[in-house]
């Protein structure tokens, strides 16, 4: 059973891979280039106000939730098993470069999302 | 008796070899930008926990030239994961079996890339109408 852990770690990358195959270069477009661009005109969806109200609300706090740590999951395993394809020994400190970021990125999105 | 040196081929730059093995770097590399994105998106959150005036200063930096160069590279690397992600799920995915006959690996793809543009396009239209 040496690889028993692994089953939760693969779970969360696959669930992220699907989120961000599905609607990660909207989110991109929407956070990063339509709302600080002002590309929707008056109806901006990337300002205080309605980020406050969707963080808010129960299934807006989730999805805020559930993408940033799935992404997060997602690269960290991917991008730890990616590391011994250009050469790099995986040891604990590289486990923890990626799996531990992925861990308190995910802590520290509850935490916000709880003081909102 | 001798000390001899066998001789091990470097693996360096393997993935430059066979273009299949480019293809699958290329996929895997996609990684680190949603790692970037992600922790982007965390910062915004921490910001906006942090009240309006934290929030407002955090969207001033996303209206900066870097940050718009960084997201237009986020975009085409999140659209070319998009893509690498569905033409691999027949392989990662168990076989679906309809009507006796294996569901081909092109329709597959095709179905994963029709729903990517649906679910974008819903993101999108629920961002626009919560805004109105």
């Amino acid at each position: 059973m040496k690889h028993s852990n692994q089953a939760p770690f693969w779970l969360l990358f696959g669930a992220g891979g699907m989120v961000s195959a599905l609607i990660g270069a909207a989110l991109v477009f929407l956070t990063g280039l339509a709302g600080p661009l002002g590309l929707f005109g008056p109806a901006n969806p990337i300002t205080y106000e309605h980020l406050v109200a969707f963080a808010r609300n129960p299934l807006g706090g989730l999805f805020i939730f559930f993408v940033i740590a799935l992404f997060l999951w997602h690269a960290a395993h991917r991008i730890y098993h990616t590391l011994h394809d250009f050469g790099i020994h995986l040891n604990a400190f590289w486990w923890l470069c990626c799996y531990g970021v992925a861990a308190a990125g995910t802590l520290v999105a509850l935490v916000s999302l709880f003081k909102i | 008796m001798t000390v001899r040196k066998p001789y091990v081929r470097s693996m360096e730059g393997w993935w430059n070899r066979v273009p299949f093995f480019r293809r699958y770097m290329a996929r895997e590399v996609t990684a680190f930008f949603v790692a970037v994105y992600g922790l982007v998106m965390l910062a915004g959150l921490v910001r906006l926990s942090q009240g309006q005036a934290a929030f407002e200063g955090w969207l001033a930096q996303l209206r900066g030239g870097w940050s718009i160069a960084l997201h237009v590279v986020l975009l085409l690397v999140f659209m070319y994961h998009t893509y690498s992600w569905f033409e691999i799920m027949p392989k990662t995915m168990p076989p679906v079996v309809i009507g006796g006959r294996k569901l081909a690996p092109g329709t597959i793809t095709g179905l994963g890339l029709a729903a990517a543009a649906a679910a974008s396009t819903l993101v999108l239209v629920i961002a626009w109408v919560l805004a109105r």
